[in-house]
């Protein structure tokens, strides 16, 4: 038996891991990662991690010593070249050959780069890795003014973080307005009047020209105005890697293809994370989403069809953000609802938008309100009386009954 | 350092040793047990580990926080005895603790 070959060391290439060995899987699983960390969370990153509120073995997904008790070989620093599919064979970078029985890609995602004159001097930061963030603490630490390219969830919590460290934050945003391509007008004004608040300087519309400086960033140029900056990190979006399962000849578009039980084209080949593009029973479409959740789920689910069982993908995406003290819990899409209603006092600091599209819940913003997050987690797609959702005097666990 | 005792809802028992500095959804989740989720990792934010702890063990803990208690409410299965289990770290007071598990996850 060859076992199983996971391509990838993140979340979902270790929670298939785990979930093999808890469905009793005994063959080999043998994890292939190009960093040098063992598997770690990304989300805190950008939050705890960076303001140097935990350490790195906070981070990581299971204990090092996990992988070890359970018999899973993992390969880090180890970059994969090539998959053939017709062999059933991976192999590196180093030229060394590895066969599998059922083969797992995890590859994720990378940040998409900014190539514009000067966006090689140093001082300019992607945030993807652990790598990146100790770079960009150890200089935030002699920073004074930091620019964030990009106003998306990843730059408004360094955004929130920096400017709680005591750092000038001026945040760069391409469109009209912030968190333009994730959520709705309202929940960017929300964002942008608190960030202002803290003393975060917000510029929409701004296009980066180029970078300045000798050998280390000192100003960024846009069409209207020069930013002085000392530190800059760039958060414009990810892209997922795909180029293992094209030259493989895996069927790609906008991610890797996969069905309901996150199999690719070829025979025995699984893909799961941010890399995937799935199909979504519950939204009726596919999706290629940049989310931890997903990642587990499709992670359970390939690990239980590579052991025979039948488990479909079906979940609802969900994503959560933390700026400042606030915590934003997210359900669906804003953009299935054709109407929105308001339970609590944006003012406060507190409140829900809930999306409406034929009375059904289809999705909810949640600051500061789990209660909320955790009603339209089980009401998805049921019908809710505007009244009651925007009544704060109602209970909301009579809609459940 | 706590000896834990995890029952799943179809009474199926796992015994494992929980680290000081880690939580009680941790200790699960480093030992396999089935039935915990934890999809946020640990945040607070997903109430995927749900476990149940009965009124004596209960008495040894701190009482939830607010978010705690509002992830908790909607909880379709939620009793007196519902905890999310990544809020409770493990101490040596809890050595022998028993927590039984929900039959599902929301």
């Amino acid at each position: 038996m060859e076992g199983v070959v996971i391509i990838g060391a993140g979340q979902a290439a270790a929670q298939t891991a785990a979930s093999l060995r808890q469905e009793k899987f005994e063959g080999p699983i043998t994890i292939f990662g190009d960093e040098p960390e063992f598997p770690y969370q990304r989300p805190p990153l950008s939050k705890d991690y960076l303001a140097g509120k935990i350490s790195v073995e906070k981070t990581l997904v299971r204990p090092q010593e996990f992988y070890n008790s359970k018999n899973i070989a993992v390969n880090l620093n180890t970059k994969v070249k090539e998959i053939d599919p017709e062999k059933n064979t991976i192999s590196t970078e180093s030229a060394e050959t590895h066969k599998y029985d059922n083969l797992v890609i995890a590859t994720g995602s990378r940040a998409r780069e900014l190539r514009i004159p000067g966006s090689e001097l140093n001082g300019i930061h992607y945030l993807r890795s652990l790598r990146d963030v100790d770079s960009i603490r150890t200089e935030m630490k002699t920073a004074k003014e930091i620019c964030i390219v990009g106003g998306g969830y990843i730059g408004l919590e360094v955004a929130a973080v920096a400017s709680v460290l005591g750092l000038k934050v001026t945040v760069l945003e391409m469109e009209s307005r912030i968190l333009k391509r994730v959520t709705t007008a309202e929940m960017s004004e929300f964002y942008h009047a608190l960030h202002t608040k803290k003393g975060v300087d917000i510029v929409c519309g701004a296009q980066v020209k180029s970078f300045e400086g000798e050998s280390t960033v000192s100003s960024i140029v846009t069409e209207e105005k020069t930013f002085k900056s000392d530190l800059v990190i760039v958060g414009i979006g990810i892209l997922p890697n795909l180029e293992l399962a094209q030259n493989a000849g895996i069927d790609c578009e906008n991610g890797i293809l996969v069905n309901e039980h996150c199999q690719t084209s070829k025979k025995n080949v699984y893909a799961i994370g941010d890399c995937s593009n799935h199909p979504n029973p519950i939204l009726n479409r596919r999706l290629r989403l940049e989310s931890v959740p997903n990642a587990m789920e499709q992670a359970r689910v390939a690990a239980n069809n590579i052991l025979g069982g039948d488990k479909k993908y079906s979940t609802i995406p969900w994503f959560w953000s933390d700026q400042y003290d606030l915590k934003l819990q997210m359900l669906g899409f804003s953009a299935d609802g054709e109407t929105s209603v308001i339970r609590g006092e944006v003012s406060e600091e507190k409140f829900a938008v809930f999306y409406l599209s034929n009375q059904k819940i289809v999705a909810v913003d949640a600051v500061n309100s789990p209660k909320e997050f955790m009603l339209a987690k089980q009401l998805y797609g049921e019908k809710a009386d505007p009244e009651q959702l925007s009544d704060v005097n109602y209970d909301l666990k009579k809609m459940l009954s | 350092m706590a000896t834990i005792k995890f029952i799943e809802f179809d009474g199926t028992e796992h015994v494992v040793e929980g680290a000081n500095d880690s939580s009680i959804m941790e200790a699960a989740v480093t030992n396999l047990v089935p039935g915990i989720d934890a999809d946020c990792g640990g945040e607070c934010s997903c109430a995927t580990c749900h476990v149940l702890i009965d009124q004596v063990w209960r008495a040894k803990l701190d009482q939830p926080s607010e978010i705690e208690e509002s992830m908790l409410d909607l909880n379709p299965d939620r009793t007196e005895d519902s905890r999310l289990s990544c809020c409770i770290p493990v101490t040596e007071d809890l050595e022998g603790i028993t927590i039984n598990l929900p039959e599902f996850q929301y």
